[in-house]
């Protein structure tokens, strides 16, 4: 099981270096040759300072300053020349990973967002939204480090690691073997910790969603604890789940924060321990083996102790990274599944377009604006039909399901001839939404057929489908931009002029034009600067503009007051005129004028008829109207 | 400002304190250390006795034992005193929240409460971790090492005066571009993300209107903007990565060209080997110590507005306040409203009520209606003294509300509020709210009075079922009775329902009032609904408009009288509510 989680990391980490490689074929390979370039420099001045230190005792005695200068200054000025290259390659590199960094990351959330819209409306509906949110806010957080900082830091660290490695092997084979058991020791002492602290950490994690969840409760619920006097009682609660937090952050952060110091001083030891050992070599006379080949000399003493100061220096800074690695790991999995998320699939081949209507019936698809609009119908034989586009819905014993083995829908059969209004009224999952969300394939049917304008529905496009449906629904979501915008959504090249007459069709013009700054004015926060049923007023205004044959208003009034209700009403009934219209209302009063009104329980219809004809039947619809029932 | 802030610490002062001591001991030890190690070289070099460099090893390993023992401590007391920081800030702003009034919870809106509770709290306890950690050790690691550096290398330690400054120069003119750069990102990537929420909640929109590519399209643009500035930012801050190497570099060049000409012509004599090993341990300390203060200045400077945020919480001074003298008992469930005006707030440039004169009998059944933005809600609120009044004064039971003390009053006055809400637990914790201790039958006859028995029992756990958060597993008129159980539990001398059987059929909401008729016949009840049918048997209906009473009597009286309510009584009648058909 581990393995197997352990080998989708690596597949996670090949995904995210082989898109790099993808996104910048050029620059990422160049930034890693130039990571690569300045690591290997860091490690050379090591050479640099035996080298002079072996001068410095050639030389000392006779204390000749100017012989040895001879010796030294070359080497210096080499050195010179490579650490200028080397503050070059780290200047360019730097530079190109912030410039890959976030080129990088705006891709990935380009191909998250577009890869996003295109999935279907289940996914919406089965995943939080917090859960989506959190790709896009945590998650790319974490990746954001993982490429811009862990990515170099490792590199750069395992380089200079392997680097002095080798230097060291060419000084002193003994020597070099003392470091290593010290870093071997150092690197069992850090997983011991690490692992503690991992643990904690995850228990830190559970804590801080406690109390999140319990602030987040309480917090909104501040009012009623208000009125009920139970201050204490949620301070004692609070004070509980508080202490819970404290302990596992405390115990996570410790775990982590001794780590480095721990490491730290376990090099500072080796450090000791090197000088002396180093010493104690020298004094006794060992002989040294080497790739150099040098005899033991208080130069490669030194030269020993700075590269353990560097090599214990990278190993911290490796396992400091194992975090940020661990985390963008998680993150950038999560990241990938979204983006694979299979989209929503539409096979759909008959599209809408604007079409000529001779006098004798024949139509013909024009290339501009007509006001009239039909179907294009290619047929397998290679011809052509086209269909005037009317607003006939007709469902035929459809049946459905979101979740297997679990029937929502069971037979329905709904049809509604152009101009008619059809109401759906029923208990709270009875199904009544669910059939609209068919008709536009937010969901598709498990069995039957939904035919428009005569054409099965599965073979429209889905977005010639949908624009030829308007929605107002009774959640409204407006977005942030002025008025006039909101309302341009529902047709993106409305004029301003089409823009009004929909607003003053939907009864919405007279409050927008009271507002401070009118159609421009700004709306921010789903419209949190409006009531209601202003707001409504808006959604109606957009579905007009759209001008679509057929509409579907589920639940629309609602959440409105009765007397709102009769103004947006007026706006809904001007709507309505001359389309075909799907309606689903909590109020009876809505759906009194319908063409049919058709009772829903539990996924079947069970009465239908228009108002007078239902009531006659005295059955539920009379019961719901006589209020004996209770419509939820 | 700060202040307060600190006035969290309380019992982890001294956690806190041991911190910056043992820091400073690691400091200490640590630029020690190197100044050991060059003698103890310099004396291998001269072909020291052995047992003179292991008596000196040890000496080194004893110090680095007592730094790590002093590391490790700082570890875990820096974490304590972080944790236990954050901890207090959390309980003091929670308590103080639970202190407001409804006019302080209006003023912050719950989501930012959740901000300030979580996330600010987060970033000043990272930020006060490495304060104590950083900021102390830092500074005296760069005082010691140069001092160490000056005794030992003289003037060979002239290459820090020239690589410290520009170094520090460096990074301030960093930190100073960075800063302003980081803040605007974030403000953008918040929009950002922002919009996404947006999108993410309006999917069906998007979808039903086929705008897919249009979202697209407007997200790529502002995504392609966060890039630019991002990049920009990042940029600047990428800058310290060959600036340091830049300083590093020029040490090392120094260090080793003029130590070794020291070294050789001083023939050992001060500047030996020894010296130019440490010289360079000296440097790398010192510009590490530079490059640490300046991780912690932007650390510092970006919580700085998370702290704001949190002060904000705690200095804000409930709108309400106990009486001196309070008084504890209300005598009945009388309510006066004695020319009373309202606003929300003293900015506010309307009142939301205007000269409200209204006089209640104990144990009488008020109806209120009128549209919304009526200020029915506004006139209720003032009787558990949720809100004070702006002019004249409210009294329950004959005295003024703002005599009593607060949690007296309102456990008299039980109100069901219009955006109500259950919390996560079982049924019967949530009705326990309203009746700490009351028994499992005082609980099911509430709940049978306020209709909600029948539904409960058909709950496979009955009253022992799990209510989730934001009571989503109960549909909205189980919700609303549920709230009535709880309220009703109180045995209230006054019951205040707002617009709370807005989702219950009209049959069970005659049979809810019934309830209220033979549970709590001494309770005086006020009742706001849409529904007239909710109302029309209350001894008195007042309805609300703009504020103000625009007329009250019985509903004989005002369907003969009063416009308002005739238009809004036919509205329902010829609606689908037809009242009369109930009865």
């Amino acid at each position: 099981m581990q393995k197997q989680s352990k080998s989708k990391n690596d597949h996670t980490f090949s995904r995210i270096i082989k898109s790099l490689f993808k996104y910048y074929p050029v620059f990422f390979p160049l930034t890693l040759f130039c990571i690569l370039f300045s690591s290997v420099v860091a490690a050379i001045p090591d050479i640099y300072i035996q080298k002079v230190i072996a001068i410095i005792e050639k030389y000392q005695a006779a204390g000749d300053w100017s012989a040895a200068k001879v010796e030294i200054m070359p080497k210096i000025v080499l050195l010179i020349v490579l650490y200028v290259i080397a503050i070059l390659a780290t200047l360019l590199y730097s530079q190109l990973m912030a410039y890959i960094t976030q080129g990088f990351l705006y891709k990935l959330r380009c191909s998250m967002f577009n890869g996003m819209q295109n999935l279907p409306i289940r996914y919406f509906d089965t995943n939080k939204h917090g859960d989506i949110m959190s790709h896009y806010t945590n998650d790319i957080d974490t990746l954001r480090q993982l490429v811009s900082q862990a990515l170099p830091a490792i590199l750069r660290s395992g380089v200079i690691v392997l680097s002095v490695f080798f230097i060291m092997l060419y000084y002193s084979v003994w020597m070099t073997l003392l470091v290593v058991v010290g870093v071997i020791f150092m690197l069992i002492v850090s997983k011991k910790i690490g692992g503690g602290a991992a643990k904690y950490f995850i228990a830190q994690q559970q804590s801080i969603g406690r109390s999140e969840g319990f602030v987040q409760e309480m917090m909104n619920g501040q009012k009623v604890i208000k009125v009920f006097n139970h201050e204490a009682e949620c301070e004692k609660d609070f004070e509980q789940i508080n202490n819970e937090l404290y302990h596992d952050n405390y115990k996570a952060h410790a775990y982590a924060n001794t780590l480095a110091p721990i490491i730290m001083n376990i090099g500072n030891i080796l450090y000791v321990i090197v000088a002396v050992v180093g010493g104690l070599l020298l004094l006794s006379g060992v002989k040294n083996v080497s790739f150099s080949g040098l005899a033991f000399g208080i130069s490669i003493v030194v030269v020993f102790m700075n590269m353990t100061k560097q090599f214990t220096g990278n190993v911290n800074q490796l396992s400091q990274q194992i975090n940020a690695i661990v985390m963008g790991m998680a993150g950038a999995k999560r990241i990938f599944k979204l983006m694979d998320e299979k989209p929503e699939d539409d096979e759909g081949y008959v599209t809408l377009v604007n079409a000529d209507v001779a006098e004798d019936g024949t139509i013909t698809e024009a290339d501009k604006h007509t006001g009239k609009w039909a179907w294009k119908h290619p047929h397998g034989d290679g011809t052509t039909t086209y269909t005037l586009l009317e607003g006939d819905v007709r469902m035929f014993d459809v049946d459905f399901e979101y979740k297997k083995g679990k029937p929502v829908l069971h037979g329905v059969s709904v049809y509604a001839k152009p101009g008619e209004k059809i109401a759906f009224v029923g208990a709270t999952g009875a199904g009544k939404t669910t059939i609209t969300n068919l008709i536009n394939r937010f969901y598709d049917i498990a069995d039957g057929k939904i035919r428009y304008d005569g054409i099965n529905i599965n073979k429209i496009k889905k977005s010639d489908l949908r624009q030829s449906l308007g929605i107002v629904l009774q959640e409204t979501n407006l977005f942030t931009a002025t008025v006039m915008e909101n309302i341009r959504y529902g047709k993106l090249d409305a004029t301003d002029e089409e823009c009004r007459e929909a607003a003053r069709l939907a009864g919405a013009d007279d409050f927008i034009s009271r507002l401070p700054k009118g159609y421009d004015t700004l709306l921010t926060n789903n419209g949190s600067n409006l009531s209601q049923g202003q707001r409504q007023l808006i959604a109606i205004a957009r579905a007009a503009v759209a001008d679509p044959p057929v509409m579907i208003l589920d639940e629309a009034t609602s959440s409105i007051d009765t007397r709102t209700e009769a103004i947006v009403q007026r706006g809904m009934d001007k709507l309505m005129e001359g389309r075909t219209v799907f309606v689903i209302a909590h109020r009876l009063s809505t759906v009194m004028n319908s063409d049919v009104i058709m009772v829903l329980d539990h996924g079947r219809v069970i009465e239908q008829g228009d108002h007078k004809t239902l009531i006659e039947q005295k059955g539920t619809y009379y019961q719901l109207y006589t209020g004996a029932f209770e419509l939820e | 400002m700060l202040k307060k802030l600190l006035s969290c610490v309380r019992e982890y002062k001294k956690p806190t304190v041991l911190t910056l001591f043992f820091m400073l001991g690691e400091a200490g030890i640590e630029t020690v250390i190197p100044f050991i190690t060059a003698n103890l070289v310099n004396q291998i070099k001269g072909g020291a006795l052995i047992s003179e460099v292991i008596k000196m090893g040890i000496l080194l390993v004893v110090m680095a034992l007592i730094s790590l023992f002093f590391g490790g401590a700082a570890g875990f007391t820096s974490s304590k005193a972080a944790a236990g920081f954050a901890k207090n800030i959390r309980s003091d702003a929670f308590s103080k929240i639970q202190t407001y009034s409804f006019e302080n919870i209006d003023k912050f809106s719950s989501s930012s409460l959740v901000t300030r509770m979580t996330t600010d709290v987060t970033n000043v306890q990272m930020a006060y971790m490495m304060i104590i950690r950083i900021a102390v050790r830092s500074p005296m690691m760069l005082i010691f090492s140069t001092v160490m550096a000056y005794v030992m290398g003289g003037a060979l330690a002239t290459a820090f005066v020239v690589a410290v400054p520009v170094l520090a120069f460096g990074l301030i003119m960093i930190g100073k571009k960075a800063l302003p750069a980081f803040r605007r990102v974030f403000k953008k990537y918040d929009l950002l993300n922002e919009s996404i929420e947006e999108n993410v909640r309006a999917m069906r929109v998007v979808k039903g209107f086929s705008r897919e590519d249009y979202e697209k399209e407007k997200f790529q643009k502002s995504a392609d903007n966060i890039r630019r500035d991002f990049t920009f930012a990042e940029r600047i801050v990428a800058l310290n990565m060959p600036l340091m190497s830049l300083c590093m570099n020029f040490l090392m060049i120094f260090v080793l060209l003029v130590g070794s000409k020291m070294a050789i012509s001083g023939m050992g004599q001060g500047i030996d080997v020894g010296q130019i090993s440490a010289m360079i341990t000296y440097g790398v300390q010192i510009l590490m110590s530079l490059m640490m203060l300046s991780m912690i200045y932007v650390m510092v400077t970006m919580s700085v507005e998370s702290a704001k945020r949190i002060c904000e919480v705690l200095d804000e001074t409930p709108a309400l306040k106990n009486p001196e003298k309070r008084i504890y008992t209300v005598s009945d469930g009388s309510v006066d409203f004695e020319n009373v005006s309202f606003k929300y707030s003293q900015s506010a440039e309307k009142n939301a009520l205007s000269n409200i004169n209204l006089h209640i009998k104990s144990g009488m059944t008020i109806g209120i209606v009128g549209g919304t933005g009526s200020s029915k809600s506004s006139l209720v609120q003032l009787i558990p003294r949720l809100y004070d009044v702006t002019e004249g004064c409210v009294k329950v039971g004959g005295i003024d509300v703002r005599n009593y003390d607060i949690e007296a009053l309102r456990s008299q006055v039980a109100m069901v509020l219009q955006k109500n809400l259950l919390f996560s637990g079982t049924i019967k914790e949530n009705l326990r709210w309203g009746k700490e201790d009351a028994t499992d039958e005082e609980i099911i006859e509430a709940c049978r009075l306020s209709q909600a028995d029948e539904f409960i029992s058909a709950f496979p756990e009955g009253y022992d079922t799990k209510i989730e958060q934001g009571g989503t597993n109960v549909s909205g008129g189980q919700k609303q009775r549920l709230c009535i159980a709880r309220a009703m539990l109180k045995k209230p001398k006054i019951l205040i329902l707002d617009d709370s059987t807005s989702a219950v059929d009209t049959k069970t909401d005659a049979l809810i009032r019934k309830g209220f008729k033979e549970y709590i016949p001494q309770t005086t009840k006020i009742i706001i609904a849409q529904r007239i049918a909710s109302i029309q048997e209350s001894d008195l209906i007042i309805v609300m408009n703009n504020g103000a009473i625009a007329d009250m009597g019985t509903h004989d009286e005002l369907l003969s009288r009063s416009d308002i309510y005739r238009e809004v009584y036919t509205q329902q009648t010829n609606g689908g509510n037809d009242d009369a058909k109930t009865k």
